[in-house]
């Protein structure tokens, strides 16, 4: 019994951290801006598409026709070879297979400028208006936004392979001294739940060691009196957009091999993402990283064949029945501050 | 202790404490029917931690407050305020989208319909009665020519004798009000000062936080003087302007 | 009628009588006036006046009154499947579950207020939408949908007569609802609850729900129990979303889970921001336009364009027509989220507050602008 518990535990892990990194997003936003972003989720997809978009422009293929050979039905034999194959040769073949971990780097700085472009464009206009307000105009910034990604990729899922090297699993249970092959646990999996611990660590770390952080989370407190101070706080919040942008991008990459993407992943993951965000605390880091990876797990416990056979459906509806009961037996969330968003 | 004959409110023996921290101790105070009480102090004296404990917005520690022989802890705010007792706030609380005259209509729908009640297949334009009585109201307070705007649209004086509308209309056995005059200019004060004079005449039982000195005296009827969450002293204005202990703590002496 | 409606409430509500009635006259000029058409416009008009109720009155924004639209529909369509092909026992079937529906979601969420009311609104959404296409199956046939089959067992119907072969259709006592007449029953539901939404919004009910909007500290402080107000106001709505599920599925007879999904919340959401909130014609306004363009605009094909577009040369048409197609068609929803982030950004009052700008610029200049936009809110207001 134990073996298939700890089972179900790993298997919450991905998802778990994939809620845990969108939630930190939107908590970042919420506790700088005040704003809450429905198009957050939007943000996950498009560093979904990052990874897309990027795996497609290296696998553009050059088709040469040599008329010198013919098929057996006499026609030209049409020869395609990727171009970046082409023009680096192995390194290239190298850069397709890795084209998830890589496209990182093209999804940092798109995200960024997304990010920041968002803020400065459109959100900025929204912090002295109602919450209602607020909710609308990033509600629709997400229809946009996913609606873009459809024109442009189609509605189809497009399955991303990992990396030929870390298709395996992991026999996690023969490294913990039990009998090998009972515990496996995919191998980019593993490989994902390590780069958001990552992730996370780097967020926190920056907030809490650098001067820019310190000044965020003194403004995260009390924006006025830092705003008095002749901080210009503003700036930095903007800034404190575009990483949280950048984190639910990376998210979006890493997330391609697990689940192929289209364009409603954002939305599916917002929800849930938002009940993690109030389940944890509205406002609190900590509780949004907790309460992500608890509800991944919970969400991976629910999904047993023991547990579905006494409640049907259980699996889908359990991280909605935690945010109900969370709600009401303790509005504030695990972790959270009193008199958040009360109004 | 025993509630003394004429009195409505009853704080009895109330202690507050937040954590280790004394909010209030053994305060025992007795509010006769018809009169103005005045409780004052320094900042931090524990003003309004007494009056939110008076409303039931926090629970005391100990003690309780009995308002005509009902023991208001625990009661939620509609509750208190059902049984006669309205509030006025620090800063005030209106309706600001709604009309003047529909900021007046409102209150006195709750005290005749009650708590709830499902009232959705008459007009509010064929309420004559309600509105006339809200159009009085208004009178008394002067809004009455500016009944249709929009309550948002009131300077802070103004949203003072509205929220006071409010609570007269329904006619309350006992007012409670928090720093009536707090951020108010001189003519403001001063008109709302007149106001509450008004309403004084009328044998209405008051509770005034207040800090300051110019309101308290020349409203009233007895003043309750806080420090550190203790009842320092307690009398008629005269006894308590000639008190030294009040003097000491709060006064300095300098403004009387 | 004195004591029940104003003379200004009546005059408003035959006018609003006229236009419906007269749709498949007036609507002939912009190509609407097939009754198809004319029928959606009415249940989304049904389905964005219940929400505006909520939304509007009580400035509570749930995020998931799809969920109710979806349970109106299964529950008439059961009700055809096992009682009757008469629309109204199932139309009654319909607003009383969704009615029972929106009680229990209603007092789970209206626990919390502002943002968390939203967010619980669409988890309730979202976990019946999730549900009606794992478990719920055996009730509503998942991804298929649900719809009528000659062999079902229609109780009621057969304790009278045979069941008639070919393809069950709904009707209303023996009276086809197809084409004109299931217009004119649909509309027949609107004008009631534009009746119903009027009483509400002038009655001194309606004032306590704008009181709640305004400031529910006060409200509480007035003496008013806020909850049991604000979850009547959710239960009429989920009541009214319901019956608009009903009568689509009178029109169409086809009960599906998409129509419950966040998507399909936030549609009723933006035909109400984009009419004006809190007015009374605001939500039927913006329900028509949303339902008008959404058939013009995902009729439109390539070749449509490019006739549209043939006054421009080759080369200008082509890069015309791609840059179109992006918008029309398959991508009406991203035109409908453009058309979404505009009205907040630029005129959150909807078109009624363009409106009554316009009307302020060239009409005559009325005493204090204040009053004038007080006079659409407040019914008081008005003699």
């Amino acid at each position: 019994m134990f073996d298939v518990l700890f089972l179900q535990f790993l298997n919450g892990l991905d998802k778990g951290s994939a809620y845990a990194l969108i939630a930190l997003g939107l908590t970042l936003v919420f506790g700088t801006l005040g704003v809450v972003n429905f198009a957050h989720g939007a943000l996950f997809m498009i560093g979904a598409f990052c990874a897309v978009a990027f795996r497609q422009l290296l696998t553009l293929e050059t088709v040469t026709v040599d008329p010198e050979k013919l098929s057996p039905w006499g026609a030209p034999v049409e020869i395609r070879a990727p171009l970046v194959q082409a023009w680096f040769g192995d390194f290239g073949a190298v850069l397709v297979n890795y084209s998830v971990p890589i496209s990182l780097l093209l999804a940092v700085p798109v995200m960024l400028a997304i990010g920041i472009g968002m803020e400065r464009g459109l959100i900025k206009y929204f912090y002295k208006r109602p919450h209602a307000e607020q909710i609308l105009v990033t509600f629709g910034l997400a229809i946009v936004l996913g609606e873009i990604i459809k024109a442009t990729f189609g509605p189809n899922p497009i399955p991303q392979p990992m990396p030929t090297d870390l298709r395996g699993a992991a026999d996690i249970g023969a490294w913990l001294g039990m009998q090998p092959g009972v515990i496996t646990y995919p191998l980019w999996r593993l490989v994902y739940f390590l780069f958001s611990l990552g992730v996370i660590a780097a967020v926190f770390a920056f907030l809490q060691f650098t001067t820019f952080g310190m000044v965020v989370r003194a403004g995260m407190a009390d924006r006025e009196t830092v705003g008095a101070l002749g901080i210009n706080i503003d700036r930095r919040f903007t800034i404190m957009f575009g990483i949280a942008a950048v984190v639910a991008g990376m998210a979006g990459v890493m997330y391609t091999p697990l689940l192929p993407p289209n364009y409603t992943i954002g939305m599916d993951f917002l929800v849930i993402s938002f009940v993690v965000v109030v389940v944890g605390g509205m406002g609190s880091l900590p509780g949004a990283v907790a309460a992500g990876f608890l509800l991944g797990i919970l969400q991976s416990f629910a999904s047993m064949h023991q547990l579905k056979a006494f409640f049907p459906g259980i699996d889908q509806v359990i991280i909605y029945l935690v945010a109900v009961i969370i709600l009401l037996v303790r509005p504030r969330g695990l972790l959270g501050r009193r008199g958040v968003m009360e109004a | 202790m025993l509630t003394r004959e004429n009195v409505v409110l009853h704080v009895a023996d109330v202690h507050k404490n937040f954590g280790g921290l004394h909010a209030l101790s053994d305060i025992d105070l007795q509010v006769e029917e018809g009169k103005t009480h005045a409780i004052i102090g320094p900042n931090g004296a524990g003003k309004s931690t007494l009056l939110n404990v008076i409303i039931g917005r926090l629970p005391p520690s100990s003690g309780a407050v009995v308002f005509d022989g009902i023991v208001l802890t625990g009661k939620k705010p509609h509750e208190i305020n059902q049984l006669g007792v309205a509030r006025v706030f620090q800063t005030p609380e209106i309706f600001a989208d709604l009309s003047i005259l529909q900021n007046v209509m409102t209150p006195a729908f709750a005290r005749r319909d009650g708590a709830f009640k499902i009232n959705m297949f008459r007009a509010v334009d064929n309420e004559k009665e309600i509105r006339q009585e809200a159009e009085a109201m208004l009178e008394d307070v002067g809004l009455i020519d500016r009944r249709e705007g929009h309550a948002g649209a009131l300077s802070r004086g103004d949203k003072r004798r509205l929220e006071l509308a409010m609570c007269l209309i329904q006619k309350p056995r006992l007012l409670l009000l928090d720093e009536p005059t707090a951020g108010m200019s001189r003519h403001d004060t001063n008109t709302t000062i007149e106001l509450l004079k008004k309403i004084k005449a009328r044998g209405m039982t008051k509770v005034i936080i207040e800090h300051d000195m110019h309101v308290v005296f020349s409203l009233a009827d007895r003043v309750t003087v806080l420090a550190q969450g203790r009842i320092i002293a307690a009398g008629s204005p005269d006894e308590v302007r000639g008190n030294p202990v009040v003097q000491e703590a709060y006064l300095g002496g300098a403004h009387l | 009628m004195a004591g029940f409606m104003s003379r200004r409430d009546l005059t408003l509500f035959v006018g609003f009588a006229a236009i419906v009635l007269l749709l498949p006259i007036l609507a002939a000029p912009f190509g609407a006036a097939y009754p198809d058409l004319l029928q959606r416009f009415m249940i989304f008009g049904i389905f964005a006046l219940g929400f505006n109720i909520l939304f509007g009155l009580t400035g509570y924004l749930s995020f998931g009154h799809a969920a109710f639209f979806g349970v109106g529909s299964y529950a008439a369509m059961w009700s055809f499947k096992l009682l009757s092909l008469n629309a109204l026992p199932a139309i009654i079937f319909a607003v009383a579950i969704a009615g029972v529906f929106a009680l229990v979601i209603g007092y789970v969420s209206l626990r919390r207020s502002g943002i968390y009311f939203s967010i619980l609104t669409l988890a309730f959404a979202q976990m019946c939408y999730s549900l009606a296409y794992s478990v719920l199956t055996p009730i509503t046939n998942g991804e298929t949908g649900l719809r009528m089959a000659s062999s079902d067992p229609r109780v009621l119907d057969r304790l009278f007569f045979d069941a008639p072969a070919g393809v069950p259709v709904p009707s209303l006592f023996g009276m086809s609802l197809s084409g004109w007449n299931g217009f004119y029953f649909s509309a027949v539901f609107l004008l009631a609850t534009f009746l119903l939404a009027m009483r509400i919004t002038n009655s001194p009910f309606g004032m306590m729900l704008k009181g709640i909007k305004s400031n529910q500290n006060r409200m509480n402080y007035t003496g008013f129990n806020t909850r049991p107000y604000t979850l009547t106001a959710f239960v009429i709505s989920g009541m009214l979303a319901g019956l608009a599920g009903a009568l689509l599925v009178v029109t169409d007879p086809l009960a599906g889970a998409e129509r419950m999904q966040w998507t399909a919340s936030g549609e009723v959401v933006l035909m109400t921001i984009l009419g004006g909130v809190g007015t009374l014609v605001g939500p039927v306004i913006g329900a028509w336009l949303i339902k008008y363009f959404e058939n013009i605009f995902s009729s439109f094909n390539d070749n449509v364009l490019s006739s549209f577009f043939s006054f421009l040369p080759d080369g200008a048409r082509e890069v015309a027509v791609t840059i179109a197609g992006k918008f029309v068609g398959e991508g009406w929803h991203l035109s409908l989220g453009l058309l979404f982030v505009l009205i907040v950004v630029f005129l959150p009052g909807g078109i009624m507050e363009g409106a009554r700008r316009i009307g302020a610029r060239f009409g005559r200049p009325r005493n204090g602008s204040r009053v004038g936009r007080q006079r659409e809110l407040s019914p008081t207001a008005a003699e």
